[in-house]
């Protein structure tokens, strides 16, 4: 097996007309990671994709697969295979046709091909069903052929469009195991298109967040949580407390933002923009519901908040408290159940305080829409 | 039983009366418009030729005597075959076969294109432009062909002028403007039971084979024709079936050495008045297109199902 072989896009434009699809796009993909393109529908994430599988050539800069210049070498000459969506598994071929068809297209024989696919069919631990049709299969299994099917032709490159988005909770969560796995045993590297944060978090080495052609933030799935680089990325990735104002005091890493309604508040400047912010910006402050716990109030410590109940929620494994937060939004807290009552009740007002280290402040923002 | 419940659901969803209504038409239509003429000229192919006065005495007997004029002609002995009437009929067979096949090559890249540009307006526009001509009587449009086939007809005197030939060409007396004419004729039906099939084959499929690196050629042969299999066959059926019926356009655009099978059935009936010989002509143009239509179907492994949908 290859030990993976890297894709680089430099500064790769793709416009439909007057539509910019993407925008300036400059990614390093180490070979062998499993790599993730996350964003909401319509960002263009499938638009990079089609691009690095060759269905369509970007309008300016380039796509490198290993080092290699693409420009007008077609899909089905790039060392790439692409997982469609809806899987496109050609229904009226048997299993075993169906994964062995990159071989038949280069000739193999019927006997060489019936050997390829049965190996294959026992990596995915579907020994013996290679006779029947794609109907006859559960989604998870033809999930899984698809997976096969891209990997029999040996690509360098494999490609993934939101592939598990068509099943159900359970069974997505188990092939999100399982793709990583495959992932780490053939080694290839893997490019993952998909809207869904937690797909993207668990899977991935590296993740690029997206928003409408642009990629807002790339780096691993702690950083992207823990230091999202735009307001964008800190409300698209997982949930998060926003808290607007201006900056007040910068030193350092650390800034402290005047906030319109919870007063001062201490937070970690977004490493990419340390330096290049000032006292007085619009800013936007972030943390995450767990990084909320119940307190006495501390105006001093810049990290409490006060606000009234207006909502609590069970949730089975945590408590959700809602407070009365900034310009129509609510914060939450999330706790941990261990057996205790909750101790607010709507319309109390609670304090609530977090650690300056887990909040990030960077400029205001959009935010991803809910 | 299964019949049973099918039908209890169909008069619970249309109320009595409406379902009553409704199976009565359908039922008429059946029996009235497709059994009973069918099965009247069954009758007739096997009965001779009287004066109607003997018509129902005892001289209306059945007999084989109708198709052994087709296979033997006139001579009682049976010692030599009736080549010209078998001819013409192999002729027909084999023309209406050809016809079939051009039309398929035809349309299919047409059907390729319309089935995967989905909806787009250009395509929309080139089949509403397909289907105006069709708005014409078949036989004023055979007509037409005959005037751009003519000696002096557009056709020839494009070639003309083009100095591609010096002399006009008899397309007429080599029957390629039947051929065409046929061809033109049921190039629809052929087209759209190819285009919807194809339009809705899934274009990730297509991607998909292209991925794994298959050729164009490859991707036709493995993916889309045995996709649109049942659209070709349905397509293929009814050409067929049609040419070899056809009468209008061998009638008009046909050389007058040459004969369509249909022909020498019209003359049976109009010319001759014999419509017990000319049932029996139809009847055997019946079974044969049919039994060319099921073996072709079984060959190609389609369903009559398939052909339906």
């Amino acid at each position: 097996m290859s030990s993976g072989v890297a894709v680089d896009l430099e500064n790769v434009w793709i416009k439909f007309g007057d539509f910019v699809a993407v925008r300036e796009a400059n990614v390093n993909i180490n070979g062998g990671d499993f790599f993730s393109f996350l964003g909401p529908s319509g960002c263009g994430k499938t638009t990079i994709l089609r691009a690095v599988s060759g269905f369509l050539e970007p309008s300016d800069g380039r796509v490198l697969i290993g080092g290699n210049n693409m420009a007008g070498i077609g899909p089905n000459k790039r060392p790439t295979a692409l997982i469609f969506q809806n899987l496109a598994l050609f229904p009226l071929m048997k299993i075993w046709e169906n994964i062995s068809f990159s071989m038949e297209v280069a000739g193999a024989s019927a006997k060489e091909r019936r050997k390829r696919a049965d190996e294959l069919l026992d990596m995915i631990a579907l020994e013996g069903q290679g006779d029947k049709l794609p109907s006859e299969l559960s989604g998870g299994q033809k999930q899984r052929v698809a997976i096969a099917r891209a990997l029999c032709a040996n690509p360098d490159v494999l490609l993934l469009d939101e592939p598990l988005s068509a099943l159900d909770l359970k069974l997505r969560q188990h092939m999100r195991t399982e793709l990583r796995e495959i992932q780490q045993r053939v080694g290839i590297t893997f490019i993952y298109i998909t809207h869904d944060q937690g797909e993207a978090l668990t899977m991935s080495d590296n993740v690029a967040v997206m928003k409408a052609g642009v990629i807002d933030q790339i780096d691993n799935g702690h950083e992207i949580y823990d230091r999202p680089a735009t307001p964008f990325v800190a409300s698209f990735v997982g949930e998060n407390n926003v808290f607007r104002g201006k900056i007040s005091q910068i030193s350092g890493s650390e800034a402290v933002i005047s906030s319109n309604r919870s007063g001062e508040l201490r937070a970690q400047i977004t490493p990419s923009q340390v330096g290049k912010m000032n006292v007085g910006d619009d800013a936007m402050m972030f943390v995450r519901p767990e990084a909320l716990a119940l307190g006495e109030s501390d105006p001093a410590s810049k990290t409490t908040v006060s606000a009234k109940v207006l909502n609590e929620e069970f949730e089975g494994a945590s408590f959700s408290v809602f407070l009365e937060g900034d310009g129509g939004k609510q914060i939450k807290m999330a706790m941990p159940n261990l057996g205790q009552k909750l101790e607010g009740h709507t319309g109390e007002t609670l304090s609530v305080h977090y650690d300056a280290n887990n909040a990030v402040v960077m400029p205001a923002g959009e935010l991803a829409s809910e | 039983m299964k019949k049973k419940m099918i039908f209890s659901e169909f008069f619970r969803n249309n109320g009595v009366i409406m379902g009553s209504a409704l199976m009565g038409l359908v039922g008429f239509w059946l029996i009235f418009l497709v059994i009973l003429p069918q099965l009247s000229m069954l009758d007739y192919s096997f009965r001779f030729n009287l004066p109607p006065a003997d018509v129902g005495t005892a001289k209306d007997v059945y007999t084989l005597s109708n198709y052994e004029h087709l296979l033997y002609g006139s001579d009682k002995t049976h010692a030599t075959f009736n080549t010209v009437d078998l001819m013409v009929f192999v002729r027909t067979i084999i023309a209406a076969i050809m016809v079939t096949l051009f039309n398929i090559v035809l349309c299919y890249p047409l059907a390729y294109f319309l089935g995967q540009s989905k909806g787009s307006g250009l395509a929309r526009l080139l089949v509403v432009l397909l289907i105006i001509p069709y708005w014409i009587n078949e036989i004023l449009r055979a007509f037409a062909l005959r005037i751009i086939f003519g000696d002096s007809g557009l056709l020839n005197e494009t070639l003309m002028l083009l100095h591609l030939t010096k002399e006009p060409i008899d397309f007429i007396r080599q029957d390629i403007a039947l051929y065409a004419g046929l061809g033109y004729a049921y190039i629809l039906l052929m087209l759209f039971p190819m285009y919807n099939v194809i339009e809705s084959l899934d274009r990730n499929q297509i991607e998909a084979a292209r991925d794994m690196g298959a050729s164009w050629t490859r991707i036709h042969r493995r993916i889309v024709i045995p996709h649109a299999k049942p659209g070709i066959v349905s397509g293929a059926t009814m050409v067929f079936m049609l040419s070899a019926g056809a009468l209008a356009a061998p009638q008009i655009l046909g050389g007058p050495s040459s004969l369509w099978f249909t022909q020498l059935v019209y003359q049976w009936f109009n010319d001759s008045l014999n419509w017990q010989q000319g049932a029996a002509y139809a009847i055997v143009l019946l079974i044969s297109t049919i039994l060319i239509v099921l073996t072709v179907m079984r060959i190609f492994k389609v369903n009559m199902g398939d052909i339906g949908k």
